[in-house]
């Protein structure tokens, strides 16, 4: 199954997961090229935030394979930190870290991780800041921000990392309605700069003026593939369109 | 139109005026509001009165501090004269006289190595407060223990009073702290080996009292030991009290790992931080602050258990308190003794208190959520 362009940066090959005895992945099969924006969607429990975080493996699968950036992803702690430098991710829940500043929730994973001296990494963080609109923001700690600035944050947090992959996991799902579009006006930027965005999201604007292709997963297999102009307009599977009415109906 | 209503609605509302309140209007509001309330500060006014002015009488008014003997006292009131006299002994033991200020420079050279940790301008003090670990104790026993550099032996036996105290809790909290916290992450490890054994470590240090700890450790382990092997009965002691408030501190530690919510573990890991990068940097951070409580509470209890080393012939502050009335020449002035000693332990954990408040102000002075 592909919608793939060029040469894929995530390859993900017949896919297992369970949890117990619950079989959340059944086989996922998935090429993501270079640059490409693919945003996921199907209805709550379908294994779509599960797909996206075996990505960098906050969840391990247990058949398959998944290859990120040309490393295959096992059990090798080595390989698991490697792609985990490489891939961004930002939370439905934010998870700053609430004891350090905005400007050192920025600066940590750059200075310990990748072993960026302090100076340089204050002024990537500062300048990630500008990009998210924050930058007057940096000596606050996160509490002291709204949702939407926290959301902000967080994607800059991910981009200090430098990596070649972002994958977004229900970004605007906790925010307040009016705090969305900020967060989605980040996100448009970063994808017209040349991203690669693997998103999981029910923002179907997003999907329609971004996405290269969309994804639509439904208990644990993915359903349909197809570029945005045809999977709103002519989908094929029918639990793809009844989705659709049901998501586009208000 | 509605848009300046509202503005000078706005305006209208004052934030309330704080009342000046006399001392006789707080009187009669929080003790004389009701007739069974005027009773019962009545009630409870008279019984203070019973208890407290005795007891002022007694160890204030009617109490003696002059003279050098017994015979100076007069009985109506306390005998501080015991105090003033053989306090040295209090403080020092029975450390040579003439060699006491070995302990006096080593406290001293402590208190100063101490003041860049409570500079908070001084970034890398976690760096140097384990730096001090590592090599105060080497200075501590040089100048406590000697034979070196000259200084004549003392030894351990004759250490005691309250500097005994402070070198069992001292060694016990700074040994106990990283000790418990290694215990509480074992306990949460996902390797079956170090987690098991570090429930069976805990479940069993915490399941005994401190008192079979000490026994065990000073009089049944020389039967284990080959012949000659002999440890020093302090150095048991200390490895003793170390390990007890270790297992206490763990599940201290281990209720605030558990707070963290699982978001922060994965944010860590998603940004590519190893697990000690994540322990150290976001996990323990966090968890250590939420427990400032308990963890004091840990060190108070360890600081008042020293007392218990006197089971097994070690005189600490408290064992002083005890040896020096049986002294024939102070018979029948333990009252006295105690009351001083339980002081010198109220000194220490008080002030153990108010710093750890401090602290907890401090660090939530800039995080509010």
């Amino acid at each position: 199954m592909t919608g793939a362009s060029g040469e894929p940066i995530i390859i993900m090959r017949d896919v297992h997961k369970w949890f117990g005895e619950f079989h959340v992945l059944k086989g996922i099969n998935l090429e993501v090229g270079k640059s490409q924006k693919v945003v996921v969607c199907g209805p709550s429990g379908s294994g779509k935030s599960t797909m996206i975080r075996c990505i960098n493996r906050l969840e391990e699968h247990q058949r398959g394979e998944i290859i990120v950036d040309g490393i295959e992803l096992t059990s090798d702690v080595k390989n698991v930190e490697a792609i985990r430098r490489e891939v961004g991710m930002v939370f439905q829940s934010f998870n700053l870290f609430p004891h350090l500043t905005v400007l050192e929730n920025l600066i940590l994973a750059p200075m310990w991780v990748r072993r960026t001296p302090r100076k340089e990494a204050e002024e990537l963080a500062m300048s990630l800041l500008e990009r998210v609109k924050i930058p007057e923001q940096a000596h606050k700690y996160p509490g002291q921000l709204s949702g939407g600035q926290q959301q902000r944050v967080a994607i800059a947090r991910a981009l200090c990392m430098k990596p070649k992959i972002m994958l977004f996991d229900e970004p605007t799902s906790a925010l307040d309605p009016e705090m969305v579009k900020e967060v989605l006006d980040v996100m448009i930027e970063l994808a017209n700069e040349g991203m690669t965005m693997v998103v999981v999201t029910h923002e179907m604007g997003f999907a329609k003026s971004v996405a290269d292709f969309v994804v639509f997963m439904d208990d644990g297999e993915i359903v349909e593939v197809a570029p945005p102009s045809v999977f709103f307009t002519s989908p094929k599977s029918d639990r793809t369109k009844l989705f659709l009415s049901q998501i586009l109906e208000h | 139109m509605a848009v300046q209503e509202r503005a000078s609605a706005a305006a209208a509302v004052q934030p309330p005026v704080t009342e000046r309140i006399t001392v006789l209007a707080w009187l009669k509001h929080n003790l004389f509001s009701t007739w069974y309330n005027s009773l019962l500060t009545i009630l409870v006014g008279y019984l203070l009165y019973l208890v407290l002015v005795p007891v002022f009488r007694w160890a204030v008014l009617d109490a003696t501090v002059s003279g050098d003997s017994k015979e100076a006292c007069d009985f109506a009131g306390a005998c501080w004269t015991l105090v003033k006299v053989r306090f040295g002994q209090y403080v020092y033991g029975l450390y040579p006289e003439d060699q006491r200020w070995r302990v006096n420079l080593a406290l001293a050279i402590a208190a100063v190595a101490m003041v860049p940790l409570f500079l908070e301008r001084f970034r890398h003090r976690l760096t140097y407060a384990v730096g001090l670990v590592l090599v105060y104790p080497l200075v501590g026993y040089t100048l406590f223990y000697g034979g070196w550099l000259g200084l004549p032996v003392v030894e351990t036996p004759r250490w005691g009073g309250l500097f005994l105290t402070l070198v069992i809790a001292g060694v016990g909290i700074t040994a106990s702290f990283p000790l418990g916290i290694l215990l509480a992450l074992g306990r949460r490890s996902e390797m079956p080996v170090i987690r098991s054994l570090c429930v069976a470590f805990i479940e069993l240090v915490r399941g005994v009292p401190l008192v079979t700890i000490l026994f065990m450790a000073s009089v049944m382990l020389p039967l284990f030991l080959p012949a000659g092997v002999n440890f020093d009965k302090l150095m048991r002691a200390l490895v003793g009290v170390a390990l007890f408030s270790a297992a206490y501190m763990a599940e201290v530690v281990r209720g605030g790992l558990q707070a963290i919510p699982k978001g922060q573990y994965e944010a860590a890991m998603a940004l590519g931080l190893g697990y000690w990068q994540m322990t150290g940097l976001i996990v323990l951070p966090q968890a250590l602050r939420l427990v400032i409580p308990g963890i004091v509470n840990t060190f108070i209890g360890l600081f008042k258990d020293t007392s218990l080393v006197t089971i097994i012939g070690l005189f600490d502050l408290l064992g002083m308190a005890k040896l020096i009335v049986t002294d024939p020449r102070w018979l029948g002035l333990a009252a006295e003794s105690y009351i001083f000693a339980a002081f010198g332990f109220w000194i220490f954990c008080y002030a153990m208190s108010r710093y750890s408040q401090h602290v907890e102000r401090r660090l939530s002075a800039g995080e509010r959520r």
